[in-house]
């Protein structure tokens, strides 16, 4: 175990994950524009350090449902990652993706279902190819998995990642739309080892 | 009713009657139910993590299984319940993904329950119902005045255990 706590960690980290958000949401917004013929604008994202009691209600309330989208990333860094959508964005991608009417907000089937995982699936790998870019380390990630549920029960996996390391999380927030916005959540995951790897990648030394 | 009390993350508390005790969207995490039935005390605990012995950093101790629940046992007795009445209930310890590989995340909710019913046992608080696992989150709501032990999820009709 490296003898520094994530508390330490997450100070340097803050302005890696800052470029990175900036960075991967702009490949996220890239690829859904053209995956789904849409012109999308994007903001520039917000990194927060939460207490990760806070992280349950960071999102929206936390017994509203969201979906959330999450990947083990392996290779050169351990981890997982996260992407977390409000469920009216999630039904305004789907929607676009399946050529529907903006407004049908029906309980998703299995093929919406899946259709946003690929969503999802875009979208993490958007983010990790920004990382992947900017620390020359390969990074590959498992098969998307899917769960919409209340958004204290969904963020109370990344909650125990980093409860398990200390008392802090780190949450992206991005938002891009053309006339309806879409805000997306973005957590990263890496075991404590692959901080230290991504920090030296960058050149940081602990 | 009374007023609802609150709790959250890594966190526990104890309400009397006619009040109720909540925690919202339990996922892997395990909410810990006690109850005195003849002062009408309840106390629910929200843990994240089974054994607070394995991490360095264990001064929260509504964080963990093992010292969350002797916690809540220790804010009962301060409030007024008898410790040979207490009863347990618990509910949570969700799967919220499918994760395939066997990472130390996957069955943490598995891990949660199961350490939980071992600190009751050893405590010799009998356990007198339980929702755990499956892949749903659950909210949970103890009332003060009955006893009863209800769990509403997304899509499924209230429970009550």
């Amino acid at each position: 175990m490296p003898n520094y706590s994530l508390e330490d960690v997450n100070g340097m980290y803050i302005d890696v994950l800052r470029e990175l958000g900036n960075i991967g949401a702009g490949n996220a917004t890239t690829a859904i524009s053209d995956m789904l013929g849409l012109r999308l604008n994007m903001e520039v994202p917000q990194v927060r350090l939460l207490d990760f009691r806070e992280l349950g209600s960071a999102i929206c309330a936390e017994d509203e449902e969201i979906a959330g989208i999450y990947l083990e990333v392996s290779s050169d860094i351990e981890g997982s990652m996260m992407f977390l959508l409000r469920l009216e964005s999630a039904h305004y991608l789907v929607n676009k993706l399946m050529c529907r009417s903006d407004d049908c907000v029906e309980p998703f089937g299995e093929m919406e279902l899946s259709a946003l995982k690929e969503i999802g699936n875009i979208i993490a790998g958007s983010y990790l190819c920004a990382l992947s870019g900017m620390t020359n380390l390969k990074i590959t990630s498992s098969v998307p998995f899917l769960a919409i549920d209340m958004a204290a029960a969904i963020l109370s996996v990344p909650a125990i990642q980093f409860g398990q390391y200390g008392d802090n999380a780190l949450l992206i927030e991005t938002e891009f739309g053309d006339d309806v916005k879409i805000n997306g959540f973005f957590i990263l995951l890496p075991e404590l080892e692959s901080y230290e790897k991504i920090l030296n990648a960058l050149g940081i030394q602990m | 009713m009374g007023n609802i009390v609150k709790v959250g993350m890594a966190d526990l508390n104890v309400c009397k009657s006619p009040d109720m005790i909540t925690t919202l969207g339990l996922g892997s995490c395990i909410g810990i139910a006690l109850y005195d039935s003849v002062t009408k005390i309840g106390g629910l605990a929200h843990v994240m993590l089974p054994d607070s012995t394995q991490m360095k950093d264990n001064r929260n101790h509504a964080k963990f299984a093992d010292t969350g629940i002797e916690e809540l046992l220790k804010k009962m007795i301060a409030a007024g319940a008898s410790r040979t009445r207490l009863v347990a209930k618990i509910a949570g310890g969700a799967r919220m993904f499918e994760i395939s590989s066997g990472s130390s995340i996957g069955n943490i909710g598995e891990r949660n329950a199961q350490a939980a019913k071992k600190k009751l046992k050893e405590l010799g608080i009998p356990l007198k119902g339980e929702d755990t696992g499956l892949n749903y989150g659950r909210t949970v709501e103890l009332y003060a005045e009955t006893g009863e032990f209800r769990i509403k999820s997304v899509g499924k009709p209230n429970k009550s255990i």
